[in-house]
């Protein structure tokens, strides 16, 4: 793989991750991930998204007319949700039933509009691609962190296997309830920014506003 | 670059055809295996709150359809009154779809489950041990705060106690009243009593925290933040273990119970 393209992919992994530089897509990083599974069940489906939405607006970027691009993006991502919420329902029903309503939020998750807009309409298909599978990524191990977190000290468990024994079930661990609560989830994403912003200082606030408010979707960041 | 009005109508056309074939293509052909998940949810559902398996077990589709088939037999149960209607073919009565159809429903009295529409007849599951009847799964359905719930009731053979209670499909916020879902709140329900003394159902959601079953045995604790889904699931079981649902079903089993004697279907 040449350099740029390891550079595309590994990028939004720490030195440019959505959710800990662009503050994108917290709504659901914060309601999937009580739980391992869940969470990467989560991933895996916007990496899907994100990969395929890039790779498909990227193949037709030059043919989008300007005035309706943004509808043209939207229309793709969401048949892809739809499309991924399908498959879910198909393969891995009980994890889509706990997933539940976040699936087809994955259309308002900013980072795939995000990176639609600012990178597929001006690149060709191939670095697109990795450019939504390394977004998706960046989203994704987050998500997996926080729902490691989460999981271990909120049920004592890490992928559903016991690793605490809980004081209910005859172990000696007392969950903290409060992980498997959103407060929980809002502390850790806010503690992992911090660190990775203290790692690296060139990430505060001041660069932070030049990325991230001349990307388009910022302003809907909160979801 | 300028394009014209044309090429815009036909480009987003062009646009909306792809993706409309994308996305029924993937609907029609994943349907038949979202169909068997969905009902062997439903059936896992059902043996879950007659006990047979717990939350966390996992078992394959396969395991789950041969231990419901072994374990449940499902009856109809004619609702009006309250006898059992073995005329029906009880594996293929779908109680969904025959309440919207007019042929075998009748519209309900009005109620606070809103529901709108009653069947004729019931699909109740008997749980069978050894040739005897151990439990009554009855289903219940009602609207909750935004959703209509779906799910099963189960009732000892003393027809008051409550052996548990599930739901399958429901739409309710996450977290809140989606709870309905929590273990720990399915939990509370067993060994609470339905009926008082007389015979009125009596078994409430209450607002707040209710006491263990045996010193409160006809309240269970509200869930927190859904007070309408709380009240959402006292009015269904009243509206279902009442007159109008099974109470006939259930008045007709105090009289003549027929727990030894039925014969296979």
């Amino acid at each position: 793989m040449a350099s740029t393209e390891r550079e595309t992919l590994l990028d939004p992994l720490i030195n440019n991750n959505p959710i800990a530089l662009q503050v994108l897509g917290l709504c659901s990083a914060l309601a999937v991930t009580t739980k391992m599974e869940t969470a990467f069940v989560m991933s895996l489906a916007v990496v899907a998204v994100t990969a395929l939405s890039n790779l498909s607006i990227s193949l037709i970027r030059n043919y989008i007319p300007s005035s309706i691009r943004i509808i043209v993006q939207l229309t793709i991502i969401a048949s892809l949700v739809i499309v991924t919420d399908q498959v879910l329902k198909a393969f891995v029903f009980d994890i889509s039933k706990q997933l539940s309503v976040f699936v087809g939020l994955i259309i308002t998750n900013c980072i795939i509009m995000g990176r639609a807009e600012a990178f597929a309409m001006q690149n060709p298909p191939l670095p697109s691609f990795i450019d939504g599978v390394g977004n998706g990524l960046g989203y994704g191990l987050v998500l997996m962190l926080v729902a490691f977190m989460r999981e271990l000290f909120g049920s004592g468990k890490v992928f559903g296997f016991s690793v605490l024994p809980l004081v209910t079930e005859g172990g000696w661990y007392q969950p903290n309830g409060m992980m498997l609560l959103a407060p929980g989830a809002f502390f850790l994403i806010g503690i992992f920014i911090w660190v990775i912003r203290s790692m690296r200082p060139e990430q505060v606030e001041e660069d932070f506003h030049v990325g991230a408010l001349s990307e388009p979707g910022y302003e809907g960041s909160v979801r | 670059m300028q394009h014209s009005t044309g090429y815009i109508i036909g480009f987003s056309a062009a646009v909306c055809v792809v993706c409309a074939l994308l996305v029924s293509g993937s609907a029609v052909s994943l349907k038949p295996l979202q169909d068997r998940n969905a009902l062997v949810d439903k059936q896992k559902n059902i043996l879950a709150v007659a006990g047979l398996m717990s939350s966390d077990e996992t078992l394959s589709a396969d395991q789950i359809q041969t231990l419901f088939e072994e374990k449940i037999r499902p009856v109809i149960v004619n609702l009006e009154t309250g006898q059992v209607d073995s005329e029906i073919d009880a594996n293929t009565f779908d109680q969904r779809s025959a309440s919207k159809d007019p042929e075998t429903s009748q519209p309900a009295p009005t109620n606070a489950s809103k529901i709108l529409r009653i069947p004729y007849d019931g699909l109740v599951y008997e749980v069978v041990k050894e040739g005897e009847v151990k439990t009554l799964i009855l289903p219940i359905e009602g609207m909750g705060l935004w959703s209509i719930l779906y799910g099963y009731l189960a009732l000892d053979t003393d027809l008051t106690t409550i052996r548990g209670i599930t739901f399958y499909e429901q739409g309710e916020t996450a977290g809140l009243g989606g709870e309905v879902e929590n273990p720990r709140w399915k939990a509370l329900w067993p060994g609470r009593k339905a009926f008082d003394e007389r015979w009125n159902v009596k078994i409430q959601v209450k607002k707040g925290a209710a006491g263990p079953a045996k010193d409160d045995p006809y309240q269970v604790d509200g869930l927190s933040g859904a007070t309408l889904t709380s009240r959402g699931v006292t009015n269904m079981i009243r509206f279902w273990l009442g007159p109008d649902g099974f109470g006939p079903f259930i008045a007709q089993l105090r009289d003549n119970p027929r727990w030894t004697s039925v014969k296979g279907t």
